[in-house]
């Protein structure tokens, strides 16, 4: 027979949700990255994962993103849509080593142009440790985006989790 | 053999712990009590356990044997994580070592895999384990996890997979676009810029609830992994992870990690993200093939966090 593998999208996805028996749904933070990214603003990094300071941040991107840089790698996963991501390696590094999660630069970065990758839904992508990157989107996407929590990581637990 | 019994299987000894099999069951006893598992049961949960070297906290092989990692040495219990056995005092631990566990189930597994048994296998891409012994099958077995350093398909990490390495897309995953992302690196930045096919990548993984590591920042572990059909173990957390369903649906019977008293259970859909607590224990059941992301922390320091009440059991307050 023939199987038809079930993605999500902005455009449709169908939520499951936990069923409690004697708990408190709150617990298992339940949320789902596509209704997330459909109420989110472009480039805002929004929480869906905490694992103490580690985090998922779903990300909506839309048109060209400010530059960001990290002090660690990070990973970026299109959930969907498709994403240009332009790197630059940075002449010098502008956050200390200790500092972690993303920062955002300022204007455009000062250094070598190392690549851009054009990834789509399924893809995964390195956002190298000590280089510059910028998304770009031509329409609306998802990115799940695998960092450590960071001046720019929104938490808003209360509105996108099950109650 | 000549120690093997009139169905040609061997007996095994761990410990207090004997492990006897027939045509469809494996027998367990210890000091004080005995239990009996079916044999497909058991063996799907022992390969995981040895493959993943007890991973991460409890593997129940059901509601009665497992084992506790201790990343050094192991509990193998018997009625531990049972409420039944608690109350009356019935559960038996022995703590051993971590690599005599190992080999003695790498032995038990070499000699009651039969060779058309897959244990990583969905049942419908499998042989039966069931009958007297009849040969083996060491490829199936010896199947090594696949953790990636960095990020999987960078130069010196974790390979990617394809048809020429012997890796065909899944009979459930045709449909899964195979493409890959265009990588445009200026010279001298080849092993910087890195992308691959991640969901293609874990396509065409021929095991089923077996996580891999394939792209790390410090001790956060993107694990990727095709389930189908149902988690062979029951497992009990010592940390928080997390999963986000990457496609299709699995569902998750949670349960309380010491006593198994249920406590909720969760339908998660493509695009969902779910945390499960330090203080669980669950199994999946994936009706369609699905890609699963598991999110772990690899912070070896947090098993006594959890367990001395300094980290709460839920990673998240709102």
């Amino acid at each position: 027979m023939a199987y038809q593998t079930k993605f999500g999208s902005l455009e449709h996805y169908e939520k499951g949700g936990i069923e409690v028996i004697n708990d408190d749904p709150r617990n298992y933070v339940f949320s789902n990255v596509y209704e997330v990214a459909s109420k989110a603003e472009p480039y805002e990094k929004i929480a869906v994962g905490k694992n103490l300071k580690y985090v998922l941040e779903a990300v909506r991107a839309e048109g060209t993103s400010p530059w960001y840089t990290a002090s660690h790698d990070e990973a970026a996963i299109i959930m969907d849509g498709e994403v240009e991501i332009r790197l630059v390696k940075l002449d010098k590094a502008l956050v200390a080593e200790d500092h972690e999660g993303t920062t955002m630069l300022e204007g455009n970065p000062d250094g070598k142009k190392m690549g851009y990758i054009v990834a789509r839904r399924g893809h995964m992508a390195l956002l190298p440790k000590g280089a510059a990157y910028q998304f770009h989107a031509n329409k609306p996407g998802v990115i799940l985006l695998q960092t450590i929590a960071g001046d720019l990581t929104v938490e808003r637990w209360k509105d996108i989790c099950q109650k | 053999m000549s120690d093997a019994n009139q169905y040609g299987y061997r007996a095994f000894q761990l410990g207090g712990f004997r492990f006897t099999r027939d045509e469809y069951f494996v027998h367990l006893a210890w000091p004080g009590g005995s239990h009996t598992m079916p044999a497909d049961a058991f063996l799907r949960a022992l390969i995981r356990d040895v493959a993943w070297n007890f991973f991460y906290g409890i593997v129940n092989f059901d509601g009665v044997f497992g084992t506790v990692n201790h990343y050094g040495t192991v509990d193998v219990f018997a009625g531990l994580y049972n409420a039944g056995y608690r109350e009356k005092n019935k559960q038996h631990v022995e703590n051993l070592k971590g690599d005599e566990v190992r080999a003695r189930f790498e032995e038990i597994l070499a000699d009651w895999t039969n060779e058309d048994f897959d244990p990583f296998a969905a049942p419908e891409e499998t042989g039966t384990p069931f009958g007297p012994k009849h040969g083996s099958n060491p490829k199936a077995i010896n199947r090594k996890r696949l953790v990636a350093s960095r990020m999987t398909g960078m130069k010196g990490d974790t390979p990617l997979r394809s048809d020429a390495a012997g890796n065909p897309v899944n009979r459930q995953f045709v449909d899964v676009p195979q493409d890959e992302p265009e990588v445009h690196a200026e010279p001298g930045f080849e092993n910087e810029v890195h992308a691959y096919n991640f969901f293609a990548y874990v396509s065409r993984s021929d095991v089923t609830w077996n996580p891999s590591v394939c792209a790390a920042v410090k001790d956060s572990l993107i694990c990727a992994t095709t389930e189908e059909f149902m988690l062979p173990v029951i497992h009990g957390n010592d940390r928080v992870e997390w999963f986000v369903q990457l496609s299709d649906e699995i569902h998750w019977d949670i349960q309380d990690r010491d006593s198994g008293a249920p406590r909720a259970r969760a339908v998660m859909k493509a695009g969902d993200v779910a945390a499960m607590p330090a203080d669980i224990r669950h199994q999946g059941y994936s009706p369609k093939r699905s890609l699963l992301l598991v999110w772990e922390n690899g912070d070896p320091t947090l098993p006594e966090k959890y367990a001395s009440g300094k980290l709460k059991s839920n990673p998240v307050d709102f």
